[in-house]
């Protein structure tokens, strides 16, 4: 697993899976010490394209029904841009993340593709979403029909609530409560995982562990 | 070796495609102070990948016409202020990159051929902005199976800093390679260095996979602290606190202006001849 730029939350979710014991080996591209890259940057392009990266994490200003993410500009204001997208989104398996859950963000058009959700048969592409997690639920990305699907409503969100924040239509299964940590993840967040995790992310750290 | 980051800016002519690496990636900025001192105009912007206070500090001075990148940010401290204004009110020229894209055109121009292909990005709007890409069919086979060309890209100018030079001319950077790659790629190569090295590293086994060969260096110059607020790894870290504190002043003209008056210009300003 790979973790890019400007992901706290995905960093924390790796290492937490890690201190859990999962035989995984995550890349954070931003690391400070330790950088896994003896080749440059570009590296971590070449193991994706070469299919050595099994999962990638990317966010987006705008993310709409379609699972198209845009990175660049939105309703007049300009964002950093596209980063790897474009390239990790074809090469990994990747888990769609954006913390705000609003109309404003779940969009049902994307106003610029930094990186198209889906790609006709003849282009060649290992990648795509597989899921879009919020601060309020989880959506599964179901490949044949192109459509998002609700999994889970974190508690105290409502199913109502969720589809009155999100702008785009999608389908609904036995969308369930998403568990609540258990007490041995919420003590390995709070130490191990919040340690490794601070110095990369300290403003991230400083909000979250105080 | 008497030059000074000075000297080398004065060699950075106004309009240079100017190859930087990102934030965490050894960026001069002596050199980038320099540039500004030196009223620097119309120099377009290469990330490699991307870019961050290097960059928005050239933006907010009106040194840069263009900016070719995968993303301007300053990471942790947020959006790069001046960067977005300029991009917004349509003052600056932006040319949005995927990060592979800048890596693959950079060793294009070190192999000496025209383009080379990548796959991905084709769906992405933005093929549609670059006119040195294309999209083609891969020639090698039978199937429709369409990928994106992208032409070589050959920097004026890269600017970055080291960790050593030593008295060959050569310069260590360790593991941060992106810098070999621009700096095979650029037509001039410009390095500040914190420390001069007796000898030559390239004798040393332990130095030498992480040293650019002189063959690609055009000329240096000493700079203690040269990437600060940024780091240099073993020496110092990233100044996350001046990283907030600029992402704060930034937001307006005028704090970017007390900015400059600060950390830039330091009093500099009335001592240079106009």
């Amino acid at each position: 697993m790979a973790v890019g730029a400007a992901s706290p939350i995905p960093a924390t979710a790796c290492e937490l899976l890690r201190a859990k014991g999962a035989p995984i080996r995550v890349t954070r591209l931003h690391k400070r010490a330790g950088n896994p890259f003896t080749e440059g940057s570009r590296e971590l392009f070449d193991l994706a394209g070469q299919g050595r990266i099994d999962y990638f994490f990317l966010g987006g200003a705008q993310i709409d029904g379609e699972a198209n993410i845009n990175l660049v500009r939105a309703e007049g204001r300009r964002f950093p841009g596209s980063f790897g997208s474009a390239f990790m989104y074809f090469t990994c398996r990747t888990i769609l993340f954006r913390e705000e859950h609003s109309p404003r963000v779940l969009v049902p058009k994307v106003e610029f593709v930094s990186a198209p959700g889906w790609s006709p048969p003849e282009v060649t592409r290992r990648g795509g979403p597989v899921a879009l997690l919020t601060a309020k639920a989880l959506f599964a990305w179901d490949r044949e029909r192109r459509r998002f699907r609700l999994e889970s409503i974190h508690p105290p969100h409502s199913e109502a609530e969720v589809r009155a924040q999100t702008g785009f239509d999608y389908d609904v299964g036995n969308a369930r409560a998403t568990p609540a940590p258990t007490a041995e993840e919420l003590a390995l967040l709070r130490g191990s995982v919040a340690e490794r995790i601070a110095p990369d992310y300290p403003e991230f750290a400083k909000r979250v562990w105080g | 070796m008497a030059a000074r980051a000075e000297d080398l800016a004065g060699r950075v002519p106004d309009g240079a495609l100017v190859a930087l690496p990102p934030d965490y990636s050894l960026p001069s900025m002596a050199l980038v102070h320099a540039l500004i001192r030196r009223n620097a105009r119309g120099l377009r912007l290469l990330g490699v990948p991307v870019l961050g206070l290097s960059a928005d500090l050239l933006i907010g001075a009106s040194c840069v016409a263009e900016v070719h990148s995968s993303a301007v940010s300053l990471g942790e401290a947020g959006l790069a202020p001046r960067f977005s204004e300029a991009a917004e009110k349509g003052s600056l020229k932006v040319v949005d990159y995927t990060c592979p894209a800048v890596h693959t055109a950079l060793q294009a121009t070190e192999k000496g051929v025209p383009f080379m292909p990548l796959r991905g990005v084709l769906g992405s709007d933005l093929v549609a902005g670059h006119a040195d890409w294309q999209v083609a069919q891969n020639p090698f086979s039978s199937a429709k199976d369409p990928i994106l060309y992208v032409a070589a890209i050959v920097p004026d100018v890269a600017l970055f800093h080291a960790r050593w030079a030593d008295e060959a001319g050569n310069v260590w950077v360790g593991r941060r390679r992106e810098l070999a790659t621009i700096a095979h790629a650029a037509r001039n190569t410009y390095v500040t260095v914190e420390e001069m090295r007796k000898g030559d590293m390239l004798d040393d086994e332990l130095l030498a996979p992480g040293v650019i060969s002189s063959v690609y260096i055009t000329a240096l110059a000493q700079a203690p602290r040269g990437a600060a607020p940024l780091g240099v790894a073993d020496l110092y870290a990233i100044d996350d606190a001046h990283l907030a504190m600029y992402a704060k002043k930034a937001r307006t003209v005028d704090g970017f202006r007390q900015y400059l008056d600060e950390f830039v210009w330091q009093g500099r300003k009335s001592s240079l001849p106009a």
